[in-house]
């Protein structure tokens, strides 16, 4: 690699961003927490993606991850929406925020 | 040398940022701190060059999910549900372990890349003439790889009859969300009569210019949805009911549209197949039933299920 360029700066920090994600994502109960995590790692993976196509001497960024980002994100908030709707649902009918099995010491209601 | 000072620093911001929404102990900071890192990144694009991806992530990655989680902490707030308890010590050594692995691996992929790959950004250049726009972005969504674009505009469908089919079974066909109230003289209500013609214009502006200057559907679309649940959430104009004859049209318009194009290159050419000389007119085409679609569904994805009526 040719040097640390802002491409490569940013597309490193989308690696770091997806690690954070995903520990998110494993050690958050709550499931809005995990949600939000979640988003963290696909914009942490865009990020990634659309830097990588950004690194070198071009004037402008690959127009084709550029895309396929913008598809993403449009399809991130798709399924986050419907997270939400589920969760909220879920929080009415049980009072919880968090499945079960992630609860420990915690047994199913009778 | 000053440039990466600023590149080290801003992504240092991003990744504190982003540490907070997920590890602060309070949720409704989390998702402040979120919307943060949404505008940050979006900052980050705008440096990168990537002007498309920086309106998308400002709209719809800060804006309407910010909008969305926050209204999902004040509904869990009602309901009164509690924090689980954090996990034990030992599960978040291994998670920290696991996820640090996986970074590690993701930047010895990115130090594995060839440095001096092109990528395909020549190819969209040398064929950027026979796609009718000159926004290369635009060129890539709508006609070189219009098929994502087209399957994502179906998704946003199914994600909304998703998120109306977790309806109560009472209020199927009622009207979505809660019915909302803000002081008329409130700073809501205030704004939801001043921004919405601003919002308008340049919502539809960012439409139009897509196809030769950063913007388009997604990003236009954004905005109008963001216009129209202001008015909502101000109390100025009630969601209508989700059997709603026009609001069903308004949500089906844009991968309508995008379909009947489709097949009518088809007949042409090939599906999906654009003739260049029709190519910009057949773009503004799709992309005005996009921004429609995009507008009316997302706006109503961020409302939820239907909560009230059927009167």
């Amino acid at each position: 690699m040719s040097g640390v360029d802002t491409g490569t700066i940013f597309a490193l920090t989308g690696a770091v961003l997806i690690g954070i994600g995903v520990y998110g994502l494993l050690v958050r109960g709550h499931m809005l927490r995990r949600l939000i995590a979640f988003n963290v790692m696909s914009s942490g993976i865009f990020l990634m993606f659309g830097a990588t196509g950004a690194r070198g001497p071009a004037a402008a960024p690959d127009p084709v991850p550029q895309a396929l980002i913008i598809t993403g994100l449009v399809v991130a908030l798709a399924a986050t929406a419907l997270v939400v709707a589920l969760l909220l649902r879920y929080a009415q009918i049980t009072g919880r925020a968090a499945l079960s099995e992630d609860m420990p010491g915690e047994d199913d209601p009778a | 040398m000053i440039e990466s000072v600023f590149d080290i620093l801003l992504c240092a911001l991003i990744v504190g940022v982003a540490l907070a929404a997920v590890l602060g102990p309070r949720l409704f900071s989390s998702v402040v701190f979120f919307i943060v890192y949404g505008l940050f990144l979006s900052v980050a694009w705008t440096h990168l060059g990537a002007f498309d991806v920086a309106l998308a992530e400002a709209a719809i990655g800060a804006g309407l999910t910010g909008v969305l989680l926050v209204a999902a902490v004040s509904r869990l707030d009602r309901l009164g549900v509690k924090e689980p308890a954090p996990a034990p010590p030992v599960a978040r050594v291994t998670s920290a372990l696991a996820a640090g692995g996986l970074s590690g691996a993701l930047v010895l992929a990115l130090w594995s890349l060839d440095p001096d790959g092109t990528g395909l950004a020549p190819v969209v250049e040398a064929n950027l003439h026979a796609s009718g726009v000159r926004n290369p972005v635009t060129a890539v969504l709508l006609n070189f790889r219009a098929y994502d674009t087209l399957i994502e505009s179906v998704v946003l469908l199914v994600a909304l009859v998703g998120v109306w089919s977790i309806a109560d079974e009472r209020h199927w066909g009622g009207e979505p969300g809660l019915r909302q109230h803000a002081r008329p003289d409130g700073v809501l209500a205030t704004f939801g009569r001043l921004l919405p013609p601003l919002g308008l214009l340049v919502g539809v502006y960012i439409v139009w210019t897509g196809t030769d200057d950063p913007g388009g559907a997604f990003q236009g679309g954004t905005i109008l949805a963001a216009v129209w649940l202001l008015l909502a959430m101000a109390g100025l104009s009630d969601a209508p009911a989700i059997t709603r004859r026009r609001l069903r049209l308004a949500v089906i318009a844009g991968p309508g549209v995008f379909l009947a194009v489709a097949a009518a290159g088809a007949v042409g050419g090939g599906f999906l197949v654009l003739p260049t000389e029709y190519a910009k007119p057949l773009i503004q085409e799709i992309e005005a039933g996009l921004a429609l679609s995009i507008a009316a569904t997302l706006a109503l994805l961020v409302l939820g299920p239907p909560q009230r009526g059927p009167r």
